[in-house]
């Protein structure tokens, strides 16, 4: 029997493994207008086969890809106080978190999940942009301790990949007492001495920036996002004058110091597995014939299993 | 001559009478006006209190940028003998909208840090209006260092619209500054407190309000975006900012029931810019009581009581 039968595949095999035929099966690029075939742009990781440019992808589609044989096991993210300030603007917000849950079939902006990169075992954190812009509140605040708690105690590096507008609105000052909440997320992996990777993804905007992303020990960036304290049109309302082209991109962050590479996507999985290797003082990865994993995370795979049929049953 | 905010204009009118005929008196000594100007400035005194009883959350903002509402330099003025500012960040520039250095509190050597708004054009120009760029975060991040070394408490009075998004700013890493100052205020081994006097706009106030004690005066505001800024984003009319203002729970009274400050620091009635000593007073005291509150903890109680004040935070909401 093929150890891979264990595993109990994610969530999101179980959605595309559905036989239905998508209602775009063409895409078009935002940046060139390239028609792309559906399965041609996600076997790219959103990516235009065409100019480059790069597209949102969701966490789960990341980390498909990312994860060694795409597997990966959620991490529980502890349940906020839902509407904390019973906030109203024109929508209540109960009403615009169950648009954004069905919109993605995601309860939040971020997913946590633990798993193996080139057979290295790291926890990794991700924020979803098509949820509410990715925003940060009580919930992105609680995933990233998690996330972090999780690595301390596994002893594993953290990678995270960060995309959202800022802060929600919504959740007023407790969004912003997540730049705080945050900060000691990352201060726990450090006093563990564990690396903590921050990839820049677009757009990664305000107190998101002003936080959490800006605290790793390594900053990589994907191409061309956007990443910023303050957003463009902002800054030109306030100075007066035309930005200069590329302000505030990867690219012209990483020529002002505060990155260390911009990385392609398709190119980060391994650019991952080769830093993490580097700073957990491993041999460098091996390619080719893979042993059975420990069966310790063959459990861990395996506790998701009522949850995951559950959730298929149910559809 | 004070400067009155829009919805005191019925008072403007009171008091303005009050004055001309006090006026017209020192002119025509044969006029006794005694008894008429008493009988408006109670009539004034009254309407004040009534107006600043219960003001709404839009009314607070103004008050809490009212342009004579005291500023850091007179807490730091008032409160602080000694005081010796300490400038730049080593590394590009000092940032005039932070103010910080060496003071003594109560006989005890401390370090203070602020922002600083103006008082005037000028002095408003060259403190940018108290919005800081990376080098103020900088400066401040070395002093509280510096303050962790010697085993000196941090005081930190927060008045800021905001860090300034400008573009030499960004360049140099406004959100870099800001994160490590979050962490170095989550990092020091000393006791830190931190007074919202005025404006605590977002997180150019969160990197110096990241304290183990957290006071605001009655008046001041706190906030993860301006109300305009939130009225343009969620109403699409900056016009809408009394909704957002109200929305946003950014008053003292707000965030203590939600648990994010410790302290309402009273102000004197019609705000702290119509009797000054009295809300610098009143500030005096807060501090005292919240240094006496940590006094006897060790430096790696104090890191951790307030790395488990944030993580707590959120975890109540406000009452339905
Ligand atoms: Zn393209």
């Amino acid at each position: 029997m093929n150890w891979i039968t264990n595993y109990v595949r994610p969530r999101i095999n179980s959605i595309f493994s559905r036989r239905e035929v998508p209602e775009n099966l063409w895409h078009k690029c935002s940046e060139c207008g390239t028609m792309l075939f559906h399965r041609e742009l996600s076997d790219n990781l959103n990516v235009c086969t065409s100019c480059d440019h790069h597209m949102a992808i969701t966490p789960r589609a990341r980390f498909e890809a990312l994860f060694d044989g795409g597997i990966f096991t959620e991490v529980a993210v502890p349940e906020p106080v839902a509407d904390p300030l019973k906030f109203r603007d024109q929508k209540k917000y109960p009403d615009r978190m169950k648009a954004a849950q069905k919109k993605t079939g995601e309860e939040e902006a971020m997913l946590v999940a633990c798993g193996e990169i080139g057979r290295t075992p790291i926890v990794a954190t991700a924020q979803d942009f098509s949820f509410m812009g990715g925003s940060m509140g009580m919930y992105v605040g609680n995933a990233i301790i998690a996330a972090a708690q999780e690595a301390v105690k596994l002893k594993r590096p953290l990678v995270l990949f960060s995309a959202a507008g800022g802060a929600r609105m919504q959740e007023g000052i407790l969004s912003l007492m997540q730049m705080p909440r945050t900060t000691v997320a990352v201060q726990m992996l450090k006093e563990a001495g564990l690396p903590y990777i921050v990839v820049l993804t677009h757009p990664t905007t305000g107190g998101v920036t002003a936080s959490y992303a800006m605290l790793g020990d390594v900053h990589i960036s994907e191409p061309n996002a956007l990443i910023c304290f303050a957003g463009p049109r902002v800054i030109e309302q306030t100075i007066r004058e035309k930005l200069p082209e590329g302000f505030q991109r990867a690219e012209y962050l990483l020529d002002h110091g505060m990155l260390d590479r911009v990385t392609p996507r398709t190119k980060m999985r391994q650019e991952l597995i080769t830093i993490t290797r580097m700073l957990l003082g491993l041999p460098p990865q091996v390619v080719g014939d893979l042993p059975a994993p420990a069966p310790e995370e063959q459990n861990a795979a395996e506790e998701v299993a009522p949850d995951a049929s559950s959730e298929e049953a149910a559809e | 001559m004070t400067q009155y905010l829009d919805f005191e204009k019925p008072l403007a009118e009171i008091e303005g009478k009050a004055e001309e005929l006090r006026a017209l008196a020192r002119a025509n000594e044969e006029m006794d006006v005694a008894d008429e100007a008493a009988a408006l400035d109670a009539k004034a005194a009254q309407l004040l209190t009534d107006l600043y009883k219960d003001l709404t959350p839009w009314r607070k903002c103004q008050v809490a940028r009212h342009p004579e509402r005291p500023h850091c330099q007179d807490y730091i003025k008032a409160l602080f003998d000694e005081y010796t500012p300490l400038a730049g960040d080593r590394n590009f520039a000092d940032d005039h909208a932070v103010m910080g250095g060496l003071a003594r509190f109560e006989g005890r050597p401390v370090m203070v840090i602020g922002h600083e708004k103006g008082s005037d054009t000028k002095s408003r120009i060259e403190r940018n209006f108290g919005m800081a760029r990376p080098e103020g975060y900088r400066k401040a991040i070395r002093l509280m260092e510096m303050a962790g070394k010697f085993g000196l408490p941090v005081i930190t009075l927060v008045d800021t619209p905001g860090a300034y998004p400008g573009k030499g700013a960004e360049e140099r890493g406004q959100s870099e500054a800001i994160a490590r100052a979050t962490e170095a205020c989550l990092q020091i081994g000393v006791p830190l407190v931190s007074v919202v006097i005025g404006e605590g706009g977002s997180g150019g106030a969160v990197a110096f309000a990241t304290a183990n004690r957290v006071a605001m005066l009655e008046h001041s505001i706190y906030s993860v975006i301006s109300p305009e800024g939130c009225a343009s984003i969620l109403w699409k009319d900056a016009e809408k900012m009394r909704e957002a203002a109200e929305a946003l729970r950014i008053t003292a009274q707000n965030l203590n029931e939600l648990g994010v400050i410790d302290t309402i620091i009273t102000e004197p009635t019609g705000g702290a810019h119509r009797d000054s000593p009295a809300a610098i007073q009143a500030v005096k005291v807060a501090i005292q009581e919240m240094l006496e509150d940590l006094d006897g903890l060790k430096p790696a109680e104090l890191v951790k009581d307030r790395r488990q004040k944030f993580l707590d935070m959120g975890a109540k909401g406000l009452a339905a």
